[in-house]
């Protein structure tokens, strides 16, 4: 019997084996959507528990990953309408800014907090497609939504991202 | 600055206040906390979804206070 099939048979040695295949690439993107690995590591943790909660639904000749991944963006986007707005982040994880950087300190620091303030399901589409820069078609497959309502969603977000830095007083410059 | 400029300009300063995530590699084996998690969690018994349970009430009243109506149910069935 194939892996899958003994998976969604409920053979526990077939899960851990489709764990331990997965497990990398699950936390790798719930980690670019959170932002924090030890929340990230909690998350790939219940991405995989809701797989194997709903084993008996995937059909073996699915496709494991993309539904994967898909739970783990559902969980992530649990964590972003629950989590506290203004959660940092964490050094580890960002590149560090050059010293020539066109925008300031300050400036920086308002547009992470005007960001953080966007609701989850925009902040989710814009961190993928505007900080990681994931195709769109991924993220619309990964969300479960059209490609179009995606672009709308990353459209939204930066309005609203400009709104929220217009009430902060922050001026929009480049340069 | 039209509003498709100033938009354009936020996705450049978003870009640089928020650098994409670097260490992206999963730092240890997370099996022992997903079998620890099974193990506390066990499934829950198989639920009968409530909608059942109404069907079995009103069809157990009807034959209790119609018994009348049995025969009708098995010619029926």
């Amino acid at each position: 019997m194939e892996l899958l099939e003994r998976f969604a048979a409920d053979d526990l040695e077939a899960f851990e084996v489709l764990f331990r295949q997965h497990q990398r690439e699950v936390y790798a993107w719930i980690v670019r959507i959170v932002r924090d690995t030890g929340i990230a590591e909690d998350l790939t943790v219940e991405t995989f528990w809701r797989i194997y909660k709903y084993r008996a639904r995937f059909k073996p000749d699915g496709n494991f990953r993309a539904w994967a991944r898909r739970i783990a963006t559902n969980a992530a986007l649990d964590h972003l309408r629950h989590a506290r707005r203004e959660t940092a982040l964490p050094e580890n994880l960002l590149c560090a800014a050059s010293s020539d950087s066109a925008v300031r300190g300050e400036q920086r620091e308002s547009i992470r907090k005007a960001f953080y303030e966007l609701p989850a399901k925009y902040r989710l589409v814009a961190t993928l497609a505007l900080v990681e820069e994931e195709t769109y078609s991924d993220i619309a497959r990964a969300v479960g939504i059209s490609e179009s309502l995606v672009k709308v969603r990353v459209f939204r977000a930066v309005r609203m991202l400009r709104k929220n830095l217009t009430s902060l007083r922050v001026e929009v410059s480049v340069k | 600055m039209s509003k498709e400029e100033i938009d354009k300009e936020m996705k450049e300063l978003l870009k640089q206040a928020i650098a994409p995530a670097r260490n992206t590699e999963l730092p240890r084996d997370l099996w022992p906390q997903m079998l620890a998690r099974i193990e506390e969690q066990p499934e829950p018994p198989y639920k009968v979804p409530w909608f059942d349970w109404a069907l079995a009430v009103i069809l157990s009243a009807v034959l209790i206070f119609f018994p009348g109506s049995i025969p009708a149910l098995l010619y029926h069935l």
